[in-house]
């Protein structure tokens, strides 16, 4: 690990103030940001420790949602019974995230802004544009298995790791955010994450000086709310696959359909048109199949992560039929 | 000296003594010189770090660099708590902070200024065994024994988790209480901890005694 000075900071604030400063990096729970400072994939020069600041509550809104600061974390969120009772697609999704250990450390925030786990990236040894830009990507004619089949480039095709992020995609939820003038904003989950382009090394919409305090869920949407994660191991393993569903309906016929993806592209992947073919739709075979089929639109695979189109495809079967049977 | 005041208007330099924004005095005497620079030219001085580690108190002149592991087996000599992966992949470095399991490798000791850690040293009583640390010798849960002191260590802390109600990844109902443990969840609940040897049946075993004669 390359030398760094570490302090705290005593107010949300100076923390945007620390963030604005070259080579500062905030830290909060950490498990991602000192691995990567151990491989040098990350090399900050000052640590700016947060995790003693007061954004770790889970509070209703006045509008029927919940409020979670960027702090709580990942397992008390997943624990939490308000967020069981009526966010169990979120609880799920945490639940099927990393370990137990790591769940106790991560942060909501910490969480949106992980960064991937392509092997290139990783490896300071290749090419990565995302690591340094303009060097080229290893993952497009290399191993390629757990990358992208939606929303890549010719930069990069690493997929975004999070299955909280997919959860709060299917729930709408919105992302608020300090800078260090004390600007506040909320930023759509939807735009929060950024396709890769020709700049990989840009991932969220966080400008200079701008951090995440708070992750909003408007009031439960009516349905059945489920998470599927499909790996190579029961646990501990990021996804191939999953997916978040809500779906209101009711003797086989769907009156309205979320559908949020993992494991398939550069951010949560969310299609309108996919939804919508399942709006008002018999539940069976052919309504799955126009689902998955909008889903899927555009889908191309880099030759060992090909499978993952039929894989969605089969997830999706598995989980509307799921639901729909209930 | 201006940016340094940018980057950390205000700092706790420890967790008794605050600085007061302005107070650049005692601000430089607590900062390494890199951090008021900005520059590359860092310099991680010793950061003073107060760890109360099985119920003692050390307090500690650290590199920011030192994680949690680090410290408690190079500084402290508690050497039960092992260096596995290094990349929080193996679970091997599982100590309880303020009761909850964690990596030790992958987070710093100086995040931890202040708190309480239990490592596998500190479950015994005296010359007595730790109920999961009995169960383990009574179901040889363990070959080589390098994860042992991960996996019971992260077992206490699961079985904490488990009566507070938390659920996981295979609860089948999440609006109920999990309190149920059956292998299933054992098993996901423990996954977090690998054993190369593949001791997994007599784990399970092991926990599910530890279980019975907790409640």
């Amino acid at each position: 690990m390359k030398a760094f000075s570490y302090g705290r900071v005593q107010s949300v604030t100076d923390a945007a103030i620390a963030a604005s400063k070259p080579g500062v990096k905030i830290i909060a729970g950490g498990t991602n940001l000192l691995d990567l400072m151990k491989l040098q994939v990350e090399t900050p020069s000052t640590l700016v420790d947060i995790n003693r600041l007061p954004l770790d509550r889970i509070e209703e809104t006045s509008k029927g949602g919940l409020r979670i600061g960027a702090l709580v974390r990942n397992s008390d969120l997943a624990a939490d019974v308000r967020v069981r009772q009526h966010y169990g697609v979120l609880s799920r999704a945490l639940l099927a995230g990393a370990s137990a250990q790591l769940r106790n450390k991560a942060t909501t925030a910490g969480n949106l802004l992980q960064r991937a786990r392509c092997y290139y990236f990783y490896d300071v040894t290749k090419p990565c544009n995302k690591r340094v830009p303009g060097s080229g990507c290893s993952a497009l004619a290399g191993f390629n298995r757990i990358h992208a089949i939606l929303g890549g480039s010719e930069a990069c095709i690493a997929t975004h790791p999070s299955d909280m992020a997919v959860a709060m995609r299917a729930l709408d939820a919105e992302v608020e955010t300090i800078d260090h003038e004390g600007r506040t904003r909320t930023i759509p989950i939807a735009d929060f994450h950024r396709l890769p382009g020709l700049t990989p090394q840009i991932e969220s919409a966080l400008g200079s000086g701008e951090i995440v305090t708070a992750v909003t869920l408007p009031p439960p949407p009516p349905g059945v709310q489920v998470y599927r994660k499909v790996r190579d191991r029961a646990s501990y393993a990021f996804a191939l696959v999953s997916v978040a569903a809500i779906v209101d309906s009711m003797r086989g016929r769907i009156r309205s359909a979320r559908l949020a993806f993992g494991g398939l592209a550069p951010k949560p992947w969310r299609v309108a048109a996919a939804e919508q073919s399942l709006a008002s739709a018999t539940a069976g075979a052919n309504s799955f199949d126009a689902a998955a089929d909008a889903a899927l639109e555009g889908a191309h695979g880099a030759g060992s992560n090909d499978f993952k189109i039929p894989l969605t495809r089969r997830t999706v079967h598995a989980v509307l039929g799921e639901i729909t049977r209930i | 000296m201006e940016d340094t005041h940018a980057i950390f208007p205000t700092v706790e330099v420890t967790r008794r003594t605050v600085i007061e924004t302005g107070t650049t005095a005692l601000l430089l005497s607590s900062l390494p010189r890199g951090a008021l620079a900005g520059t590359d030219q860092v310099d991680p001085s010793p950061t003073s770090t107060a760890l109360r580690v099985n119920g003692h108190l050390h307090n500690l002149a650290l590199d920011p660099r030192t994680t949690l592991l680090d410290a408690l087996r190079e500084h402290l000599a508690l050497t039960g708590s092992k260096k596995g992966c290094d990349h929080g992949q193996c679970g091997a470095c599982t100590v309880l902070v303020e009761g909850r399991r964690i990596n030790s490798c992958l987070t710093l000791a100086v995040m931890h200024d202040g708190q309480s850690i239990t490592t596998v040293e500190g479950l015994a009583f005296g010359e007595g065994l730790h109920p999961m640390q009995a169960a383990f010798v009574e179901h040889d849960g363990f070959q080589c024994g390098y994860c042992t002191s991960g996996q019971i260590c992260s077992a206490v802390g699961m079985l904490a988790e488990s009566r507070e109600g938390a659920p996981s990844y295979v609860t089948a109902d999440l609006t109920q209480p999990a309190t149920e443990l059956s292998d299933d969840e054992i098993r996901e609940r423990m996954s977090g901890n690998i054993c190369r040897c593949a001791a997994y049946p007599n784990i399970v075993a092991a926990i599910k005694q530890a279980m019975g004669e907790q409640t």
